[in-house]
């Protein structure tokens, strides 16, 4: 078979890998000593500190470094980046597409294509090659990965313009979209899982982007820790599956299952122990109950990097890996389950505390999570297609809400708390409307695209042979709550009165274009992303679905998880989905009477239940528990060990060792009296002892 | 018959006294004439093992041994002369200057 | 006979060794080593070594110990201002020492055989000049450097002024 086009599927990954490397070498021969001598700093050659890249503004997300040099016209070096960085993007999203044009040109059951790099690791029985594989489920994330990622990549070049490390920014931007590519395109656990540790990377880098803030680093090493946690949950299911199946690849680790099933090796205690193993990566990567800290203080980080990392792609390798793995989690039904339960309750918990942010990037912070949530709840019941359909919408909506944030904070010139905002829709009417249509599109208005994967998602829950009615309240409610909290972000930043300081509303105005043609783009997929994915019932034919199937279904048929619609009548069906849609306006419905038109009541009932307020407010304060339960714990052996270990015994040796050099010089010294006598001595004495070694020697014999 | 041996240990014996004198004795004059008494002690060994064993080899080396002594006892005296001009003292604990 | 003479000579040796070792006076243990010399140039005579003999007595005795007391006259350290002798721990662990190494040499020396007989005749003039001018030439010559090289360095050391 002549593949095409499919040939150069390398090119996907390869592309913004390129792009580090050009931006890379900008970075660090044009920026850096322009920024190191700005701050007056020794450029290395001369041993200086190692201050790499300059001090650029933390003072907040929007606003840094007002007092920059770009005001004498860019640099020729920033226009290289600016249209570097955002061509290798969209030059990999074309490829995509156009591989994914040819895959779809096969015939349904033939839609597999694998492309092998190099034998990577040949280690006896171990054999993973490099290689890249391309079906239905891989490229929607590809295409979701580099589309979303292009639009992004130049709303950053408006945002960051201000920037001093601009270079720099966009090179570690590239690297998430290498990794993250890596990891979607992979062909076997291993390279996957080098994308895995690859996005983690660039989240790190990207959040601590303004280092010298202290809670920006800080929020960067957060987030590397919790997803380490579950890095380790991902390897050793890693090492089981290996064990298990004999290879990391996905075609083969699949093939084999039906065989290993019926000849008892892979029983469902493995089977839940690895997919246990893997979900906990998924709640480290993609913000779940217990792993979900990092990602509100992961908003440190600029906006562009809240909406691509922690909106669109990175949080949604969790789904993504756990989706790969559907023929393993099919086995295992208390996995599922666990799954299920998690999803829904992390869904509803965010929600909650949504409720009562302030900062504008926190809102949508929880909100993320809440969503994730009903992803883990799509897979945790069976429907993975439903998952990958929300994952897919919502990063549509979700980019498009931080977008639209960061053009607010932009706007405001770094504002970010909504207490100070208000009556915004006069002097951003773009970024007014678009963020309107992604907050329908969230709260799951018919016809908007949220509303048909969220829909699809309760309905499962709700009939599908794992689901269960308790989990479809759930998820009704967390819904409800949704629509409360996006409406309650919208009233108070777009309407009523400006709160705003007054000289802050002085400078408001609309973003340039390469923020608000993204913004533009994203709403138009808000609305109709979703209408390749209408359901049966209304009249659709569920193209989405169709097209997922060879992916889900061959593992489904050898499981129970099949999606039950067949015998649920249509009836149930419509009226669960009326009964969601009142749910979500009735939602909106007490959003408009707290913020629009009782605006003093809000503030009565915190005062009226000032202990639950509190509680909310503060996050359950689980942030607060962690560190009193774990990390106290750990830090207290990690400084004993320490003591014990390092210092006493290490330190003891390397210093004892100096020490009795130190005291056997002193003795030693004292041999060399001066004397004559001493000497002839010594010299005797050495006489003696050898003449005495040599008669030993001869009388032993 | 004598015993070889008994020739060896009688330089070893010549040797050991010479010795005595180096370690034990402070005057200079003293330490120089126990120096020649140990090669004294050699020499018999040396001359002693050539004869019994037919290699003429012990008398040379004897023949050299004696050269140096000469030699040695002559620089080591004319040191001895200018050490004494310079500290007046032929003690050998006096010559303390080259310690730690 | 040669027994006799053996003991005899080897007795007066170390004898004499002994009081070159345990005098006060410098003077007095020259004249000891002039002693000791004699009995050792005996005691080649013993083995037939005749010009070594007689080479001992004429450079040894005659000329280094000479040496010795002229410079001991020249430099005439009053008596009451030669130096104290005393035990000290080095002292006592020399001689100490020094015996154990006489001892160990004996024991050594029994081990080692040679043949007993009549001495060969290896310290002759015959047999040293033979050797001397043919198997060890080099030695000679380079023996002369260094006397050229000790003269240079007495006369240097012991001038008054350079």
């Amino acid at each position: 078979m002549v593949n095409g086009i499919l040939d150069y599927l390398w090119l996907v990954p390869a592309l913004p890998l390129l792009g580090v490397v050009l931006n890379g070498a900008i970075a660090l021969f044009a920026e850096r000593p322009l920024l190191l001598r700005e701050a007056g700093l020794p450029l290395p050659g001369g041993h200086g500190h190692d201050s790499s890249h300059g001090p650029s503004h933390p003072a907040s997300d929007a606003h840094p470094g007002a007092h920059s040099g770009s005001h004498h016209g860019t640099p020729m070096y920033r226009k290289l980046v600016a249209f570097i960085a955002p061509a290798v993007v969209g030059a990999a999203f074309v490829v995509a597409l156009l591989c994914v044009l040819s895959l779809a040109s096969r015939p349904a059951d033939g839609r597999t294509f694998v492309q092998i790099l190099f034998p990577w690791i040949q280690a006896g029985s171990l054999l993973v090659p490099a290689a890249l594989q391309l079906d239905p489920l891989s490229s929607v994330m590809a295409l979701v990965v580099t589309g979303v990622g292009f639009l992004i990549h130049v709303y950053s070049v408006g945002y960051m313009s201000h920037e001093r490390a601009f270079a720099r920014y966009f090179v570690y931007l590239n690297l998430f979209m290498f990794a993250m590519l890596t990891l979607v395109l992979a062909n076997n656990y291993l390279l996957m899982f080098v994308g895995w540790e690859g996005v983690g990377l660039c989240s790190y880098l990207l959040i601590g982007f303004w280092y010298e803030k202290q809670s920006a680093s800080d929020a960067g090493k957060k987030a590397f820790v919790a997803n380490r946690i579950g890095d380790f949950g991902v390897l050793v299911a890693m090492f089981l599956v290996f064990w298990t199946f004999g290879s990391l690849s996905y075609t083969e680790v699949f093939a084999r299952v039906p065989l290993l099933r019926e000849s008892g090796v892979l029983t469902t205690g493995l089977a839940t122990a690895i997919t246990l193993l893997l979900f906990l990566g998924a709640t480290g990567k993609s913000a779940q109950i217990p792993l979900y800290v990092w990602l509100p203080d992961a908003m440190e980080g600029p906006t562009p990097v809240s909406a691509l990392i922690h909106a669109a792609t990175m949080v949604t390798a969790g789904v993504y890996m756990v989706a790969r793995s559907s023929a393993l989690f099919l086995l295992a039904p208390d996995t599922m389950m666990v799954v299920a339960v998690i999803g829904a309750f992390t869904a509803i918990f965010s929600a909650t505390i949504g409720i009562c942010q302030t900062d504008i990037k926190r809102v949508l912070a929880y909100s993320t999570v809440s969503q994730l949530g009903y992803m883990f709840l799509a897979c945790g019941v069976g429907a993975f297609t439903a998952a990958i359909f929300h994952l897919m919408t919502h990063a549509f909506f979700k980019a498009l809400l931080f977008l639209g944030s960061g053009s607010v904070i932009h706007a405001l010139s770094g504002e970010q708390d909504m207490r100070k905002m208000g009556g915004l829709k006069k002097y951003v009417p773009v970024t007014y409307v678009t963020m309107f249509a992604a907050t329908l599109a969230i709260a799951g208005i018919p016809g908007f695209s949220g509303f048909f994967s969220k829909d699809e998602i309760l309905w499962q829950a709700f009939s599908s042979s794992h689901g269960s009615p308790v989990l479809w309240g759930i998820g009704a409610l967390a819904a409800g709550i949704t629509a409360f909290y996006m409406f309650r972000l919208v009233f108070l930043t777009f309407f009523g009165e400006s709160r705003m300081d007054p000289e802050v509303e002085k400078h408001a105005h609309e973003s340039p274009w390469t923020m608000t043609v993204p913004l533009t783009i994203l709403a138009i997929l808000s609305v109709a992303g979703g209408w390749i994915g209408i359901p049966a019932i209304l009249g659709g034919g569920n193209l989405f679905e169709h097209w997922l199937a060879p992916v889900f279904h061959p593992a489904a048929a050898g499981a129970h998880g099949a999606p039950a619609a067949a015998h649920h009548p249509a009836a149930l069906e419509m009226g669960l989905m009326a009964l969601s849609v009142a749910v979500a306006l009735c939602g909106i419905g007490l959003a408009y009477f707290l913020y629009r038109v009782r605006t003093g009541k809000p503030a009565e009932i915190a005062e009226q239940w000032p202990t639950l307020y509190d509680v909310v407010y503060h996050k359950y304060y689980v942030d607060e528990f962690y560190e009193w339960a774990v990390i106290r714990c750990v830090v207290n052996f990690s400084t004993r060990l320490w003591q014990m270990f390092d210092v006493l015994f290490i330190d003891g040796i390397v210093n004892g060792a100096a020490g009795l050099v130190r005291a056997a010089g002193d003795r030693a010294r004292r041999l060399q009296g001066g004397v004559v006598g001493g000497y002839a001595f010594s010299l005797l004495a050495g006489a003696v002892l050898l003449v005495g070694y040599i008669l030993y020697r001869s009388v032993v014999q | 018959m004598i015993a070889p041996s008994a020739y060896l240990l009688l330089s070893a014996i010549l040797f050991g006294i010479g010795v005595v004198g180096v370690v034990a004795r402070k005057n200079i004059l003293i330490i120089l004439m126990s120096v020649e008494l140990m090669l004294n002690g050699v020499n018999v060994a040396f001359v002693a093992a050539g004869s019994y064993l037919g290699d003429p080899a012990g008398g040379v080396f004897a023949f050299m041994v004696m050269t140096v002594a000469a030699a040695e006892a002559a620089v080591g005296l004319a040191l001895l002369i200018a050490l004494y001009r310079l500290k007046e003292t032929v003690d050998i604990t006096e010559l303390k200057v080259l310690k730690w | 006979m040669e027994t006799v003479l053996f003991v005899l000579f080897g007795a007066i040796a170390v004898c004499g060794a002994i009081m070159v070792v345990t005098r006060k006076s410098p003077m007095a243990s020259a004249l000891y080593l002039i002693l000791t010399l004699f009995a050792v140039a005996a005691l080649f005579v013993l083995r037939q070594a005749h010009f070594l003999a007689a080479v001992q007595v004429i450079v040894y005795a005659g000329a280094v110990v000479v040496l010795f007391v002229f410079v001991i006259m020249l430099i005439n350290v009053p008596e009451d201002r030669l130096p104290v002798e005393r035990a000290t721990t080095t002292r006592v662990l020399g001689v100490i020492a020094a015996g154990i190494l006489i001892l160990e040499s004996a024991v050594l020396a029994r081990r080692y055989w040679m043949p007993k007989g009549p001495a060969a005749e290896v310290g002759t003039v015959e047999a040293v000049g033979r050797a001397l001018f043919t198997d060890y030439l080099l030695a000679f010559e380079i023996t002369s450097v260094l006397l050229l090289a000790a003269v240079i360095g007495a006369i240097a050391l012991a001038k008054r002024k350079i």
